[in-house]
C-alpha cells in the first residue's frame, strides 16, 4: 500500500491553508487522514499535495456560548464523545461519534473531515442534519456559513469550493423537554452505518410532541431528513402506536443498494431503527 | 501449572507459549522486516480483466521511470530458459492440466493474474512503475459460478477443457444408493451453496531471495507453511535450479489456514527477478494482493440428498457438486473436493450406501485451494445440514436423530462407504456432553416460551467428524498426490544435556515451539527449558511436508516422540554400560537411569550425553554423540470428532442473528497442552461463524471480484462473538505414539453447520429449512417476511 508521490504542508493558520489551496488546485486538506490515506494508499486518490491542518488551533476546542454550542472542525470524535459540553447541549452527536469505528478511528477522525468527506455510510451528518447544525466556512474569497440540509450535495459531495475549509460546526442548544438518540446498525465489513437512525424529540410539559426530526445515514447517496414523518408526530403523545404509525408509510427517496444489502431492505432498517431511535428519544426527553 | 524445571508432567499442561513475548512486543522478524544489502523491491502488474488476450504491453515509460532497474513479462522468463511453472501436485485420472506459467503469457484468466513484473530501488518506484505499464487487452467474457460455468456457450477458462471441466470424479456406489432411496420412507433434499471465502492471513504473503551467482545457490526467505515443497516445486517446475543449490527459509509467519501451502507466482517470480539483476529481491503482497492472489477456499455448489427408512435410520446419501477450481489447479486443489470431502460424506453415521459425484470447475476467478479445514467443513455442512432436513421431514428431534445413526462406540474400526476407516470414537459420549452443558431439553421449554412473546431462538448441532493427520504416503500417493506424508525429526542432546529438536512441520502461529518441547520434555525427562525447537528452513533440517491438514503434533508430534524414544534407548546401552549392569535391568524416570531398586546410583541424561560426546568410554559398536532422527509415517489418518452447538437469536424486525451461545465438545484424543487447544479451537470457531455468517467473495457476472477489500468483505470482530464454551473427552489416537489427533480445523470444520442450523431452527414458524451462507440479516428478514 504505497502512495504517489506528493507534497506536504502544514500551515498554522486558516488564512495560509486556504490560500495554499488556492495556489494549488490538485491539493487536499488532510485531517484526521482516516479515510484520505486509506484511499491514497489504494491509489484511488492521487493528490498532488496534502494541506494538513492539523496543528491550526483556530480549528481546535468546543465552546458554549449564547445558547448554541460551537466545534472545531478538528476536534476528534473522541473528544466529541467525551465532553461535558456536548453530551449536555447536543448529546446526539455524543453518541454518535462514540459509535464511530474503534477507539483508534476515534482518537484520529475529525468532525470536519467526517462532514467534509460526505460519506453516506458515516455517522456524523445525520446528526448534523437532525441537530440543525450550521457549517461555517472559510475561502479565499472569505467565509461563509452553510446550514447541514444545504451542506451535503450528492455521493462524497458537498458545498465546499475546492479552496474551502470547514472550520467550524455550530448546534444550537437542545432545550428543555428535548430527548435524542443515535441507532446504528453496523456494516459487519466496514463497521460504518449500513442504517444510522438520528432522531429528536420535543415534549411540552403534557407529553405531547411539540418538534420532531429524524435523520438517516447509509440509505441515500447523502445523510437524508424524513421530514414527512417526523412532522406527522407534532401534536401526538408519541406512544409507540403514534410513532409506528408515523413510520409506516415511510419511505426514503433514491434509497440505494449495494452487494451487501438491497435497496430495499436498507428501506426496513430505516423503519426498524427509526422506531426504535424515536422511542428511546421519547424515553430521554 | 505444571512443573516446567523438570520434564515430568509437562505433557498435558497449558504451559504458555514461549512464541509469544516475541510476537507480542514487536520483536518477531517477518519476511518483510528483513533486509539484506543491495536490496531492491519487485512488484507484479496485474489484470485488471477477468479473461482477456493481451495483444501488446508497452513498457517504455516504466522502464525511463527513474529508479526502475527492469520491467520483465513472460517473454523475459521464457526467453531465460527456465522451466517458469507453476504445477498441481495432485492428479486425478483425466484431469486437464492446463499450463501455468509465471506470468500470463497472451491471455488473463482472472483479476489479478500477473502480467509484468518491476524491479526498482525502492517500493515506491515499484509501485509508481506499475502504473506507467501499458498493456493493450482485449477483454472476452468470463464466467465465476461452478455452476454456470459447466453450461454449453459459457466462456471457456482453458480451451482444453470443454464446459470448463477439470475433472469429473466419483466415490462411493451409485446403484447401491439409487436402490436405497428407491425404498425410501423419507428423503431430505437440499440445494447447497458453500460461499467462497478469502483467507485472509494477518501477515500478507512475502519473498526475499537472494541469488548468489557464483555459487549457485538461491536462498529464499518465504512466507510458507512448508519450506521443503516450495523448494522442490520451485527446483522441479519454476526455475530449475537443482534442489541443493536451493535453501527455502520461513521466519516468523503470521498465519496461513492454507493460504501458504501453496507454490504461487510471486515466490518464484522474486527468485527468477534477483537471478537476473544479481541483487537480493523483495517481493510483499498488498493487501488487496491477498484478496487478489491467495487461494481462495470453498466455493462449492451441491445438491444433496439423505434417505431414511420408516424409523429415521439413514440408509442412503446423494451427492453432486460443482466444487470451483479457479483459473488455474493450484497446488493440492484437485483433493480438497475429492479426497478430503467426497470421503468425509459418512460423518459421524452408519451409512449403509453413499454416492458423490464431483465437477472440478475452472472459473475466470482468482484458484482455489486449501483453506482451514478443506473440504471436510464443505463435507460436514452437506450433511449436518441434511441430516437437520432429515430430522424435519421425519418430524424426529435433531439431537435424538443423530442419536440413532451414530457408528455405535463398539462398532470400530469402522469402514465407511467411502473409503476411510474410522480408528475410534465415541460420538453419543461427546453428544450427550454437549447436550447437558447447554441444557437441551430446558432450551426448548424457553424456546416455546419465547415464540410466544414475538422472539426467535434457535439450537443448532454439529455432530462433525474429520480425518487430518494427513497421512499415510502409500495411501495419498494411491490417490493422486505427488508428495509424501510422513514428517521429519531430529532430536539433538548436546553435550551438556540441554536438546535441540528440529522438524520438518513448519508452524507459523499454532505453538509448536511450545508443545514439541513438551512432548521431549517428557519423553526424556529433561528441564523443558532445556529444549529448543527450530523448525521452517530446508538447510537446516532433512525433508519434511509443512504444517497443514492438522497434521503437526500426529505425524511431526509422532515423529518427535519416535526420534526421543531412539535418543533413550541409545543412551539406555550407554548408562548400562557406565553403570555396569545389563539394560534390561535399567529404569527410566525423569531424566535419570538406575539399576532397579537403586535410584541413588543414577546416571542422568545430561551425564550420559556428556558421555556420548567424550566418548571415551563407550560400549562397543556405539557411536559417539547423542542424537537420533525420525522419518515417521503414520498407519492411518487420525478422526477427531465431536459436537458443537450454537445457539442464536435471531431480530424479528432487522434479521440480525445474534450468536448468544456456541458451545463445544471436541475430542482430539490425548491433549499436549489444553490452552493452546482450546486456543485453536476459539480460532477455528471463529473462522467458521465468520463463514456462516459474515464472510463471502463476491464476483459479479463478468468475474470482476466485488469483495475486494476490508471494507467489503467481513472477516468477523470480535465483538461480533459470544465467549466460547469448550470442553472435551478424550478418546486417544490407537496408532500413533502420543495418542493425539489434530485440533488445528475442528472448529472451523464444526462451526458453520451449527450456525447455520441453529438459524434455520429459530426460524421455523416461518417454514424456512435452509439458508445459504453467509446467512446475512437481510436473507433472514427475506425468509421471515
Ligand atoms: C478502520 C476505520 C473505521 C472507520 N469507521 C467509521 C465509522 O464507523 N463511522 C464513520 O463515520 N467513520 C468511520 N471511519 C472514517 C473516519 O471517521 C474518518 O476519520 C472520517 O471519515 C474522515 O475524517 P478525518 O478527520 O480522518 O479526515 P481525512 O481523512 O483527513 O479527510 C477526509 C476528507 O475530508 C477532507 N477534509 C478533512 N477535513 C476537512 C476540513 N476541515 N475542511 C474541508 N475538507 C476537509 C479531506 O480533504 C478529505 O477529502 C472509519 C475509518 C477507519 C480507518
Amino acid at each position: 500500500m504505497y502512495p504517489s508521490k506528493f507534497d506536504y504542508h502544514r500551515p498554522s493558520s486558516v488564512q495560509e491553508a486556504v490560500q495554499i489551496l488556492a495556489d494549488n488546485p490538485d491539493a487536499k486538506v488532510l485531517a484526521g487522514g482516516h479515510s484520505l490515506i486509506p484511499v491514497m494508499k489504494l491509489r484511488l486518490a492521487a493528490p498532488a499535495a496534502l494541506v494538513d491542518i492539523g496543528r491550526i488551533d483556530a480549528l481546535q476546542g468546543i465552546s458554549r456560548s449564547n445558547g448554541s454550542l460551537r466545534i472545531g472542525a478538528c476536534v476528534t470524535y473522541n473528544e466529541i464523545a467525551n465532553s461535558a459540553d456536548v453530551q449536555a447541549a447536543a448529546p446526539l452527536l455524543a453518541e454518535a461519534a462514540g459509535q464511530i469505528g474503534d477507539r483508534q478511528v476515534r482518537y484520529r477522525g475529525t468532525i470536519g473531515g467526517n462532514l467534509s468527506h460526505a460519506d453516506p455510510a458515516s455517522d456524523l451528518p445525520a446528526a448534523a442534519l437532525a441537530l440543525g447544525a450550521t457549517l461555517h466556512v472559510a475561502g479565499s474569497g472569505g467565509s461563509r456559513s452553510v446550514s447541514a440540509s444545504d451542506f451535503f450535495v450528492d455521493l462524497m459531495m458537498t458545498a465546499l469550493q475546492a479552496d474551502e475549509i470547514l472550520t467550524e460546526v455550530e448546534i444550537p442548544a437542545a432545550g428543555a423537554g428535548t430527548g435524542s438518540a443515535y441507532v446504528k446498525f453496523e456494516h459487519p465489513a466496514s463497521g460504518y452505518a449500513l442504517c444510522g437512525a438520528a432522531a429528536v424529540v420535543t415534549r411540552d410539559a403534557g407529553g405531547s410532541c411539540t418538534g420532531a426530526s429524524l435523520c438517516f445515514n447509509g440509505v441515500s447517496a447523502t445523510a437524508v431528513s424524513a421530514a414527512d414523518a417526523a412532522s406527522s408526530l407534532v401534536g401526538s403523545d408519541l406512544s409507540d402506536g403514534a410513532i409506528d404509525s408515523a413510520l409506516s408509510g415511510m419511505s426514503i427517496p433514491d434509497a440505494t443498494g449495494d452487494m451487501f444489502a438491497s435497496a430495499g431492505y436498507r428501506q426496513e432498517l430505516a423503519r426498524a431503527l427509526g422506531a426504535q431511535a424515536l422511542r428511546t428519544a421519547r424515553d430521554r426527553a | 501449572m505444571a512443573d516446567e524445571s523438570n520434564g515430568a508432567g509437562v505433557f498435558g499442561s497449558s504451559i504458555r507459549r514461549r512464541e509469544d513475548p516475541e510476537l507480542i512486543t514487536g520483536q518477531a522478524k517477518y519476511t518483510d522486516d528483513l533486509q539484506l544489502s543491495g536490496m531492491v523491491y519487485c512488484t507484479v502488474l496485474r489484470s485488471d480483466y477477468a479473461h482477456a488476450k493481451i495483444n501488446g504491453i508497452d513498457a517504455s515509460e516504466a522502464e525511463a521511470l527513474d529508479g526502475v532497474i527492469a520491467v520483465y513479462t513472460a517473454k523475459d522468463i521464457e526467453a531465460s530458459g527456465v522451466p517458469g511453472g507453476i504445477p498441481v501436485g495432485w492428479l486425478l485420472p483425466d484431469m486437464k492440466i492446463p499450463e501455468h506459467y509465471m506470468l500470463a503469457k497472451d491471455t488473463t484468466r482472472y483479476v489479478g493474474d500477473g502480467v509484468a513484473i518491476v524491479v526498482a530501488e525502492d517500493q515506491y518506484t515499484a509501485h509508481d512503475a506499475l502504473d506507467l505499464i501499458y498493456v493493450d487487452y482485449d477483454p472476452r467474457d468470463g464466467v465465476a459460478d461452478p455452476k454456470k460455468a459447466t453450461e454449453d456457450g459459457a466462456p471457456l477458462v482453458h480451451d482444453e477443457a470443454p464446459n470448463n471441466i477439470a475433472f469429473d470424479w466419483e466415490i462411493g456406489d451409485k446403484e447401491q444408493t439409487d436402490a436405497a432411496f428407491a425404498n425410501a420412507a423419507h428423503v431430505a433434499s437440499l440445494d447447497i451453496v458453500n460461499n467462497r471465502l478469502i483467507p485472509n492471513a494477518m501477515e500478507p504473503r512475502a519473498a526475499l531471495a537472494d541469488y548468489n551467482s557464483i555459487t549457485g545457490e538461491l536462498t529464499l526467505y518465504m512466507t510458507t507453511q512448508n519450506p521443503h515443497i516450495h523448494r522442490l516445486l520451485i527446483s522441479l517446475a519454476s526455475l530449475g535450479l537443482p534442489e541443493h543449490k536451493i535453501r527455502v527459509i520461513a521466519p516468523e509467519v503470521g498465519g496461513g489456514f492454507g493460504s501458504k501451502i501453496h507454490h504461487y507466482a510471486d515466490e518464484a517470480i522474486a527468485a527468477w527477478a534477483s537471478m537476473q539483476v544479481g541483487r537480493p529481491v523483495k517481493w510483499t503482497a498488498t493487501r488487496t494482493e491477498t484478496y487478489l492472489t491467495d487461494a481462495h477456499g470453498r466455493d462449492h455448489v451441491t445438491h444433496g440428498e439423505l434417505a431414511m427408512d420408516a424409523d429415521g435410520r439413514f440408509i442412503g446419501l446423494r451427492v453432486d457438486t460443482y466444487a470451483a477450481m479457479g483459473a488455474y489447479l493450484s497446488t493440492f486443489a484437485p483433493a480438497v473436493p475429492t479426497y478430503l470431502y467426497g470421503t468425509l460424506m459418512s460423518g459421524e453415521y452408519d451409512l449403509p450406501a453413499i454416492h458423490c459425484h464431483v465437477y472440478g470447475v475452472f472459473t475466470h476467478t482468482v484458484p482455489v485451494d486449501a483453506y482451514r479445514g478443506a473440504g471436510r467443513p464443505e463435507a460436514t455442512f452437506v450433511v449436518e445440514r441434511l441430516v437437520d432436513e432429515a430430522a424435519r421431514v421425519s418430524g424426529i428431534d435433531p439431537a435424538e436423530i443423530r442419536r440413532r445413526n451414530f457408528v455405535s462406540p463398539d462398532a470400530f474400526p469402522y469402514q465407511t462407504q467411502v473409503a476411510l476407516e474410522y480408528d475410534s470414537g465415541n460420538y453419543e459420549g461427546a453428544l450427550d456432553k454437549a447436550l447437558e452443558a447447554i441444557g437441551y431439553d430446558d432450551f426448548r421449554k424457553e424456546q416455546a416460551a419465547a415464540r410466544d412473546e414475538g422472539r426467535y431462538l434457535g439450537i443448532g448441532l454439529s455432530t462433525y467428524i474429520e480425518a487430518c493427520g494427513l497421512a499415510p504416503s502409500a495411501v495419498v500417493g494411491s490417490l493422486g498426490a505427488q508428495a509424501g506424508q510422513w514428517e521429519s525429526a531430529v532430536v539433538r542432546v548436546h553435550a551438556t544435556g540441554k536438546v535441540t529438536v528440529y522438524s520438518g512441520c513448519s508452524g507459523h502461529g499454532q505453538g509448536h515451539e511450545t508443545t514439541y518441547a513438551q512432548i521431549v520434555a517428557s519423553a526424556l525427562g529433561v528441564p523443558y527449558d532445556d529444549i529448543d525447537v527450530i523448525e521452517g528452513d530446508s538447510g537446516v533440517m532433512p525433508h519434511g511436508w509443512g504444517t497443514y491438514g492438522s497434521r503437526s503434533a500426529a505425524t511431526g508430534g509422532s515423529a518427535i516422540a519416535s526420534a526421543a524414544e531412539k535418543v533413550v534407548d541409545k543412551a539406555r546401552t550407554i548408562a548400562a554400560h557406565l553403570l555396569e549392569a545389563a539394560e534390561e535391568d535399567l529404569e527410566f524416570e525423569d531424566g535419570n537411569f538406575f539399576v532397579k531398586g537403586s535410584p541413588d546410583q543414577a546416571q542422568s541424561l545430561p551425564d550420559v550425553a556428556l558421555q556420548a560426546y567424550l566418548a571415551h568410554n563407550l560400549p562397543k559398536g556405539i557411536e559417539p554423540a547423542l542424537e537420533a532422527t525420525s522419518f515417521y509415517d503414520p498407519a492411518n489418518f487420525v478422526f477427531p470428532f465431536g459436537t458443537h452447538i450454537a445457539v442464536v437469536e435471531v431480530c424479528a424486525t432487522t434479521g440480525q442473528v445474534d450468536l448468544k451461545r456456541y458451545l463445544a465438545v471436541d475430542d482430539v484424543g490425548n491433549v499436549i497442552n489444553p490452552m493452546i487447544v482450546d486456543g485453536q479451537v476459539h480460532g477455528g470457531i471463529a473462522q467458521g461463524v465468520g463463514q456462516s455468517l459474515y464472510e463471502t467473495a463476491v464476483y459479479d457476472d463478468g468475474a470482476n471480484l466485488l469483495s475486494g477489500t476490508m471494507l467489503d468483505y467481513a472477516v468477523p470482530k470480535a465483538h461480533f462473538l459470544p465467549s466460547f464454551e469448550t470442553d472435551r473427552t478424550v478418546t486417544p489416537c490407537p496408532h500413533n505414539p502420543l495418542g493425539v489427533k489434530g485440533v488445528g480445523e475442528a472448529g472451523t470444520i464444526a462451526s458453520p453447520a451449527a450456525v447455520v442450523n441453529a438459524v434455520v431452527d429459530a426460524l421455523s414458524p416461518f417454514g424456512v429449512n435452509h439458508i445459504d451462507m453467509p446467512v446475512t440479516s437481510e436473507k433472514v428478514w427475506n425468509a421471515m417476511n
